[in-house]
């Protein structure tokens, strides 16, 4: 029996590792191709008690994520980046404002999108976009990205998250649901990990 | 005149109290114990009891969901009578009770109290002081504005770092995948029920261990405690020149804890009540989210520290000092109690001064 058990802790602890898996495919035009973390064995198993516990997980096993619309395309004119928001697609009438939730959303080039979580890597506050030196900035502790969302400086360890995307009869669509954190998250299954830059020279 | 006494007669024939509580007043006390240091537990208890009072008051008007509880406090702030200086004894409240509970935990470490046999009073001291700040951080959440709404973000990115069980933290701690009506709702819960029962227990186990195993006498220096006498010696030093804590004790008590309810009732008119912020929208971007201040060192230290250094902080640091303090009676709980002869004590109580205080610019 304590034989057993040992076997069965080791198996555990092996599994505990990350996994990588290979992202969905890519929908849409422009979409990235990417890897993602999921977190396996005991700590899926901690996860998924975590989400019978949640009165908001019990009605939606398959997850939070689901496709949600944008707005036209129109609205986000080539080589801008503007603020753009959603209903958040899991929401109660008793949300309120809450489930409103805001991402910006970059126009690379007319054909290529990127948008960007509002939530900073470091503590999830909110990024702001400044044209004029092209940075996202965060107010709390000075979190700075690219407008290509790479990490420039500060304390986050990445960079910004950001939404897949697909285009559909003109229509700018991301697939979100749920608050990214930074945390090796099954929670950032969808959203695409930004490679870190280089340092500038 | 007579009726109430045969009424409080007819009662004490059945409760049969009035011995032990009459016995309990005049439990003596060491004579250098009747001492203004020793007014900070019972200024706690006396904030607490604000607290409850004051919170008991916003409940009736509060309303627990994402949707209206701003507008809620609104109502309190601008149309319900006094509302709003409830909202501001409430919310100085908490500041007092933070920072005596504080003071309390610097006094008792200090002069040795958390030595044996107070070890017990300590560790539930601990938990005391964890579940105070408990409630300071769900009440802000419960104040819910764009500092509540973005505090939580900033919770909830804390969480998601814990390694293996973090986004279950975050799930458990939102109630979903987003900050919405779950996650208040929870809080609220956890504010309102779970932390004031928890709260209200252990308080009264301190009380009774505090009754039980006398108060600690006033440290000398040379006079070392040592498990083999100290209960003979103590004993000794209550029963021979000992005074009962009524009246030679409590009056400092009591004119402490007037005095901190004075306080509190004054910044709470002078000042008014905190907040609300802005409007819970997430949409509204344009906002500088600041904890309150009892947690400004921790949001200091998250801008200060390097990115690779964050992560074993956050979640190593907290398990570390609070294994330090609950170990702390085990690893020194004989010898020297005077803060005089204890070097390192003071030179630790000054370092984490420095440092908190510094952390908060």
């Amino acid at each position: 029996m304590a034989t057993r058990t040992r076997v069965w802790i080791y198996a555990g602890v092996r599994r505990i590792r990350y996994r990588s898996f290979g992202q969905h495919s890519g929908r849409g035009v422009g979409c990235r191709r990417n890897s993602r973390l999921v977190p396996a064995g005991p700590a899926r198993r901690i996860a998924r008690i975590g989400t019978r516990l949640s009165p908001v997980a019990r009605e939606r096993k398959q997850g939070y994520e689901s496709w949600i619309s944008l707005g036209s395309v129109d609205q986000f004119p080539p080589g801008q980046t503007r603020l753009a928001s959603y209903r958040n697609p899991v929401a109660n009438a008793s949300d309120g404002e809450t489930a409103d939730i805001p991402c910006w959303v970059r126009n690379v080039d007319g054909n290529r999108f990127q948008v960007f979580a509002i939530n900073c890597a470091h503590l999830g506050c909110p990024v702001r976009w400044f044209p004029q030196s092209r940075l996202f900035m965060c107010p709390c502790h000075g979190g700075v990205y690219y407008e290509d969302g790479a990490r420039a400086s500060g304390p986050p360890e990445r960079g910004l998250f950001e939404y897949s995307f697909k285009v559909l009869d003109g229509n700018l669509q991301i697939q979100a649901g749920e608050m990214p954190t930074p945390g090796l998250s099954a929670a950032n299954k969808t959203l695409i990990q930004i490679e870190r830059r280089p340092p500038c020279a | 005149m007579r009726l109430i006494r045969a009424v409080g007669n007819w009662l004490d024939q059945r409760l049969q109290l009035g011995a032990p509580i009459a016995e309990t007043m005049q439990h003596p006390i060491p004579r250098e114990t009747a001492s203004w240091f020793y007014v900070f537990g019972s200024a706690a208890m006396t904030a607490l009891a604000i607290q409850l009072v004051t919170g008991i008051l916003l409940a009736l008007i509060y309303v627990p969901s994402a949707g209206e509880a701003w507008n809620s406090l609104q109502v309190l702030n601008h149309q319900v009578t006094l509302g709003w200086f409830i909202r501001a004894l409430h919310g100085w409240g908490s500041n007092f009770m933070v920072a005596i509970v504080l003071i309390h935990m610097v006094q008792v470490f200090l002069f040795g109290a958390y030595k044996f046999p107070r070890e017990l009073t300590w560790i539930l001291g601990i938990f005391l002081l964890l579940m105070t700040l408990g409630m300071a951080f769900t009440g802000q959440v419960l104040r819910f504005d764009q500092d509540a709404y973005w505090g939580l973000g900033i919770g909830a990115s804390i969480c998601s770092r814990v390694p293996l069980v973090g986004p279950a933290l975050v799930k458990l701690m939102l109630g979903g995948p987003i900050i919405a009506g779950a996650t208040l709702s929870r809080f609220f819960a956890f504010h309102v029920f779970v932390i004031p029962g928890l709260l209200s227990g252990f308080v009264g186990l301190h009380l009774l261990l505090v009754l039980k195993l006398g108060i600690n006498e006033w440290p000398m220096p040379g006079r070392l405690v040592r498990r083999s006498d100290y209960m003979e010696k103590y004993r000794e030093l209550t029963h021979t020149e000992g005074v009962p804590f009524v009246p030679y004790g409590i009056w400092k008590d009591a004119i402490f804890s007037g005095v901190i309810l004075l306080a509190i009732a004054a910044c709470a008119l002078y000042f008014g009540p905190f907040g609300p912020s802005g409007q819970p929208d997430p949409r509204i971007i344009q906002t500088v989210p600041r904890l309150d201040f009892f947690f400004l060192w921790l949001y200091a230290l998250l801008s200060l520290l390097p990115p690779a250094m964050e992560t074993p902080v956050l979640i190593i640091g907290p398990v570390i000092a609070l294994v330090g303090l609950l170990a702390l009676p085990f690893f020194s709980g004989e010898g020297e109690k005077s803060w005089r002869r204890r070097p390192i004590a003071v030179l630790t109580i000054l370092l984490s001064a420095v440092t908190l205080g510094a952390c908060r610019r």
